[in-house]
């Protein structure tokens, strides 16, 4: 016990007093708080639309007013050309492009279908798609006041999320995110560090036991990741108010569950590094596929066949259902464990692996 | 070519003042000097002197706060055409070629294409690196990496050469070959200054700076300083006392201010004034005998510093008794270590008994450090058994290294951790109780003067202080046995001093050492040595049994250590090519 | 005994060429070199290429069936003939929810038990769509697109209550990329990603790593200059930025089936318009510095986060709130990944390359500038 606590205190210190290590811990929870809930969001706001208008009618006029309205839109420019609708699009000044033709007035004003033409930036297709969607939901309701609806139809309904707001979906992924970048890095460093400082063949002529080496270097980035990870976990709460819904001894077993998966990855990674740089470099390698094929980026659905399997053995992949399931939707204890002990398994094979690759690579 | 007639100042500083922001005490405090042509100039001093801070002003690369540095006449920025600089790490391509190295630095200093193939050829020949013209630098030895960076600096002849400490971890073979070589360079007028810690080195120079805390404490030609001690050597010999309890009391004497051992006799000096004290005051039997010595420079280097350590260490007062046994402390037997096809050690084989020291010698990567990595439990053996206090390293390795302290040939603590964490956590890696380990830290910060260092951190101490830190992790918790690999590498001569009085101290209380050291004068230290070359012991014996070898083979009737390791090294490659050439 | 030289102040093309044949030994002897200029990349676009993809396709999808009638099996069969969904037929609502919060489905379709009789009578019938609010993207895009399926069952059934088809009739067109693939916007950005970590990574780890090797000293103590030694770290990176920037765009046409409708000059004028900031970026950071490790990682974190998130890549700058809007002017991607989406999709469109190359520069030549700020001919700090 006495080793045991040696170096378990050694490797905290060490993690306190090292200036980049300090950078590692405060930085990148801090970068992501900020960045990440503000910046990535996949909502389309503020959108600047092109006109051209040849009607110049009361109806024309009025739909452009309400496409001013909207608060979907920023600013609307007039354009007199063809030409210059295009290079408007071409030079991205606009993202879209309404052409509201001679007739449309006079059509509308007979009852008759009018056609609006809406010209889209393909090069932003994704953010081109809404915009449509926003553009098709004016005039609907520019219809809806003009013609009456008939019953019947869709209801649509939004569970977990009713006004679908997108911090909801941010935050809990944002834990899942901060873990694995504060845990993965601060491992990744440990073994490295020492080799590169030479304080390895210090501690390998030490009567420190293997086991004793190891829990010193898993110890540190468990606690940061867990601390980071309920920090977080409150702060959505009672910061951004989102429900949590589910079991709080779920979510912590679950979170130490995934953080004994990263640790065995980053601790391979750092017994394979000679040097801090590879690790450092190897640690990037990894943080990055393991948070974007995690279903965070993009849905994992949306992959080819081939890495929709390979995400399978991505430990982010099981913890972000889970996180995302116990806030929102209050998952039960079945379906947590449905994803839990896949990893599990993970993290008893990584850390396995590592303790083996650890040993072999002593001398 | 003829040496100038006139010795002109190639170089000179006057009254040069350099601080650095955040130091307390200026690094160069009014340090003035010359380096003339054709001469060879020694800069000495303990670590952190500013040795590397005034040869640095001199290239250009630093500027002086106060002071004027002059190159023939001109700033150093200006004069970078006539200047030779090689850093302590030589400054060397590593992931380049020898051929490679050589060519940038000929670009650089634009060398004339057409005397390219000429100044090459004999440059090549004069290093000796001919025949590895396409070897990575990275890949060369010590000793090679020296003379490239050597032949890097004089691509075009220059005026003035600096040398910033250039045999630092080299062997002494390395070592006297590049002054040699250096030698041949003041015949074509270069002024070069010479910065080193070995003080053998610097007698040979023409004129010495010795430089302590950023001031000048003497200069003139080394006889002027070894002069200072002149009759106040003693040799002694046929005590009848253990060497090394023997020089710890004779240090402890007033009138004594440094000692060392030389094989079975030891060497004194005393304190200035002092009469010759007479055998019998020594105490040690009627055998005593006393003879004049030659002196030193390094007596005078030793005396203007204020003298060496006192004998009695501190430390092996505090340690414990390591009950007396019958079986070898340290024991190799065949070890052998192969990585591919290449033998880095064969056949090793020595018993250490205990409370003895026992020294690896040999020139950079011969295999001491594999043998004596092997030993301590990094390197896991192709071959043969070993053995650390009666516990084999395969089936006990636990036990093994538990019972040994270790001090590795680079600073290998925690940098960022503070001096006492460092401590806490060596005392706890070793098992030590928290009572036990208190006392200890405390033993340790007293006998090491490390008190008031606690919070500092451990990267950030002074290179003496760093040494200290090191054998006070290593021995805290009172092992039997001690692994030292070159523990005084770049360490100055007074620093080792002490180092090696807690040394001789802890053996006496029943430690037993293994050491590896390119000082010679260490090796003296050692009961026995073994001289590794090549991967294989080519001699074993005592110090003076390894000197008494090479005066057969030297024809010199008093070789010193460094005479016998040369001889003997050059020996076995004769002897190695004789058998080559009777196999073909 | 050769005569006093006079060393030469000026730019010596000889110093620059002996040390750019240097540089590249070096690059040719390091494998790290080429890890971080070939393997990096092609791993970063097959991930950014086949990983990010905002197509929606195979979402799952739940549809309940409290309702067994001709209609009601029409109905479902045409949520499975759906490109964008892949469907599960359920008997109940709970069972749907248990799976939705166990995360199996996205969405839910519900047709409702008097499904079959409203549209025996004539009416149009009501379902209900139900989406896991959970990920608003994914959920938005159910719903609309499980409407449209409906909607477009519906029209093919004569209702005598059917919606009028609307008075305004949108035919909305996408240029450039009318098939509307994610990809085709998402590897331009993904190259653009790979050109700023090559470009700042490697030159991060050259000046550091002269310094810690010791030969910045000796460098330091011959007669070359620093522009001279400054233009030996730049020349070959820029090289071979641009090649790897060639390889991925190879990939981009070849095997992610992009169209290239720019021409090669622009492609390369911008690049190098490009490199100017990335490479800057890089050595200024690893002259100050002067450590490799702590230049990699400043390096990386400084590059690959900001152009990752604040570049447009992914996230639309104009939805992100006006501070963080302001911060994405200083992101050099920020000016290149329009560019290569042009030059990819639309062709040579200089009004716009034209600003975004002298953003470009600009930053550029911030970033010289202070990399010879900090690179001194001196140890001094």
């Amino acid at each position: 016990m006495t080793r045991l606590r040696a170096i378990i205190v050694k490797e905290i210190f060490q993690l306190l007093r090292d200036p980049k290590s300090r950078i590692v811990l405060v930085l990148p929870p801090l970068i992501q708080l900020f960045i990440f809930t503000f910046a990535t969001t996949l909502d389309v706001r503020n959108v600047d639309l092109a006109v051209l208008d040849r009607s110049s009618g009361v109806h024309s006029a009025e739909l452009l007013q309400r496409i001013d309205g909207s608060p979907n839109f920023r600013k609307i420019l007039y354009v007199r050309s063809s030409a210059e609708l295009r290079r408007a699009i071409e030079r991205q000044q606009v993202i879209a492009a309404l052409v509201i033709e001679d007739g449309f007035d006079e059509k509308l004003t007979r009852h008759e279908p009018a056609q609006l033409g809406l010209i889209l930036d393909g090069r932003r297709s994704n953010a081109s798609q809404i915009v449509a969607g926003y553009v098709s939901r004016i005039t609907a309701e520019m219809d809806a006041e003009t013609v009456p609806q008939t019953l019947g139809g869709a209801q649509i309904t939004n569970w977990f999320n009713p006004a679908l707001d997108f911090v909801w979906f941010t935050i809990p992924a944002l834990i899942v995110a901060i873990v694995s970048v504060s845990g993965l890095a601060i491992t990744a460093q440990t073994v490295s560090r020492e080799r590169e400082m030479g304080t390895f063949d210090q501690l390998l002529v030490s009567p420190l036991r293997l086991h004793e080496i190891l829990i010193g270097k898993i110890v540190p980035s468990f606690l940061v990741g867990g601390l980071n990870g309920a920090l977080y976990w409150l702060v959505g709460q009672f910061v951004f108010g989102i429900p949590f819904a589910g079991s709080v001894f779920l979510f912590f077993i679950s979170l130490f569950t995934y953080l004994l998966a990263l640790i065995g990855v980053g601790l391979f990674v750092s017994s394979l590094s000679m040097t801090q740089q590879q690790s450092f470099l190897g640690n990037f390698i990894i943080t990055n596929p393991l948070i974007l094929l995690s279903g965070y980026a993009s849905p994992i659905a949306n992959m080819p066949p081939w890495l929709q399997t390979l995400t399978y053995i991505n430990p982010a992949r099981y913890f972000l259902v889970i996180v995302q399931g116990l806030f929102l939707k209050g998952m039960p204890a079945a379906d947590v464990f449905h994803q839990l002990w896949p990893l599990a398994l993970i993290a008893v094979t990584t850390l396995s692996v590592s303790a083996w690759l650890f040993r072999s690579r002593m001398e | 070519m003829p040496v100038p007639a006139a010795l002109e100042p190639i170089a000179s500083a006057a009254s040069v003042v350099k601080r650095f922001p955040g130091g307390a005490a200026p690094a160069l405090n009014g340090v003035s000097m010359t380096v003339e042509a054709g001469r060879i100039t020694g800069l000495v001093g303990p670590d952190g002197a500013g040795k590397t801070t005034l040869i640095r002003i001199l290239a250009g690369l630093l500027h002086a706060d106060e002071g004027e540095v002059a190159i023939l006449g001109h700033k150093p920025i200006e004069m970078l055409d006539q200047l030779g600089y090689m850093p302590q790490r030589f400054g060397l391509y590593e992931d380049l070629t020898v051929r490679q190295n050589l060519d940038l630095y000929a670009e650089l200093r634009a060398l004339p294409e057409e005397d390219k193939e000429e100044t090459f050829s004999r440059l090549l020949r004069f290093t000796d690196l001919a025949r590895f013209q396409d070897r990575l630098a990275g890949k060369l030895s010590g000793g090679m990496k020296q003379k490239l960076g050597l032949a890097c600096t004089l691509v075009r002849t220059p005026r003035l050469m600096l040398l910033d400490e250039p045999g630092v971890g080299v062997d002494p073979i390395s070592r006297r070959e590049l002054w040699a070589m250096v030698q041949d360079l003041t015949d074509e007028g270069i002024g070069i200054l010479w910065s080193t810690a070995y003080l053998d080195e610097a007698e040979k120079c023409d004129r010495v700076y010795l430089l302590n805390e950023g001031k000048l404490l003497f200069d003139g030609p080394p006889g002027e300083l070894t002069d200072r001690a002149e009759g106040r050597v003693i040799q002694l010999t046929g005590f009848g006392e253990a060497r090394r309890p023997f020089l710890s009391r004779t240090l402890d004497r007033p009138d004594i201010i440094d000692g060392t051992i030389q094989g079975r006799s030891l060497r004194l000096l005393l304190r200035d004034g002092s009469p010759v004290p007479e055998p019998a005051s020594f105490e040690a039997g009627a055998g005593t005998r006393i003879a004049k010595g030659q002196p030193r420079f390094e007596d005078g280097f030793i005396e203007i510093l204020g003298g060496g350590p006192k004998g009695t260490s501190a430390l092996a007062e505090n340690y414990r008794v390591i009950p007396p046994s019958d079986r070898p402390a340290i024991e190799a037997k065949g070890l052998t270590k192969r990585f591919g096809d290449f033998v880095a050690a064969r056949d090793m084989d020595f018993a250490i008994p205990q409370g003895q020291i026992y020294g690896l010698l040999g020139p950079n990567g011969a295999g001491k450090s594999t043998t004596f990595k092997m030993l301590c439990g990094l390197l896991s053996p192709s071959g043969g058994q070993g053995a650390v206090a009666g516990n084999d390293l395969r089936h006990s390795a636990a036990e093994a290294r538990a019972s040994l302290g270790y001090m590795a040939q680079k600073f290998s603590l925690y940098g960022e951790l503070s001096v006492g964490q460092n401590l806490d956590f060596f005392a706890g890696a070793y098992n030590l109780r928290r009572p036990d380990a208190r006392r200890a830290k405390d033993a340790m910060c007293e006998i090491f003067d490390l008190g008031d260092k606690l919070n500092m951190n451990a990267g950030e101490l002074p290179l003496g202080f760093k040494q200290r830190l090191a054998l006070a992790a290593a021995v805290m918790h009172q092992p039997p046995v001690l692994f030292l690999d070159e523990p005084t590498s770049g360490v100055d001569p007074v620093t080792r001093r002490m180092f090696w009085t807690h040394i001789n101290g802890l053996v006496e209380k029943g430690v037993t050492v293994l050491v590896t050291t390119h000082f010679m004068d260490e090796a003296e230290y050692c009961d026995d040595v073994s001289l590794i070359y090549r991967g294989e012991q080519i001699a074993t014996g005592t110090p003076d049994a390894l000197k008494e070898q090479a005066v057969t083979l030297t024809e010199s009737d008093d070789p010193t250590m460094e005479d016998a390791f040369v001889a003997l090294i050059e020996e076995s490659d004769r002897r190695r090519e004789a058998d080559e050439r009777d196999a073909a | 005994m050769s005569g006093p030289r006079k060393p030469s102040k000026r730019f010596d093309y000889r110093r620059l060429r002996a040390m750019l044949v240097k540089e590249f030994a070096q690059i040719v002897r390091d494998p790290s070199t080429f890890l971080v200029a070939l393997a990096l990349p092609l791993l970063l676009l097959f991930m950014f290429g086949y990983g990010i993809s905002l197509d929606m396709t195979g979402t799952r999808l739940a549809v309940v069936m409290e309702d067994s009638s001709a209609p009601a099996l029409g109905l479902s069969q045409s949520y499975r003939a759906s490109p964008y969904f892949k469907v599960d037929v359920l008997r109940d609502r709970a069972e749907a929810r248990r799976q939705m919060i166990g995360g199996k489905i996205k969405g839910v379709v519900v047709i409702p038990q008097d499904f079959g009789r409203q549209v025996h009578e004539g009416h149009m019938p009501t379902i209900q769509i139900v989406t896991d609010g959970s990920e608003p993207n994914t959920a938005q895009f159910v719903a609309s697109e499980a409407q449209g399926v409906f909607q477009t069952w519906a029209a093919a059934e004569p209702f005598a209550d059917a919606p009028k088809p609307p008075s305004i009739e949108i035919s909305t067109r996408f240029w450039y990329n009318p098939g509307l693939k994610s990809r085709f916007f998402l590897v331009p950005g993904a190259i653009a990603i790979v050109m700023t970590i090559v470009g700042t990574l490697l030159t991060a780890l050259v000046v550091a790593r002269e310094w810690e090797r010791g030969t910045m000293e000796a460098i330091m103590a011959t007669p070359i200059t620093m522009v001279e030694f400054i233009a030996s770290k730049i020349v070959p990176y820029y090289f071979l930025a641009l090649a790897s920037m060639t390889v991925c765009v190879a990939i981009a046409v070849t095997i992610f089936g992009l169209p290239f409708r720019g021409s090669l000059v622009a492609l390369y004028v911008i690049a190098s318009a490009f490199l100017m900031p990335g490479l800057g970026l890089g050595l200024f950071v690893s002259s100050a510095t002067k450590n490799q490790f702590v230049a990699s990682q400043i390096g990386l974190i400084a590059s690959f986060l900001p152009t990752f998130l604040l570049s447009g890549f992914l996230y639309e700058i104009p939805s992100m709130p006006v501070w963080i809007q302001a911060i994405t002017y200083i992101i050099p991607a920020r000016y290149l990944i329009p560019s290569l989406q042009t030059l990819f999709l639309t062709g040579d469109v200089w009004s716009l390359f034209l600003p975004n190359i002298a953003m470009m520069l600009l930053f550029g030549f911030v970033y010289f500038f202070l990399s010879f700020r900090v690179t001194k001919r001196s140890l001094d700090t």
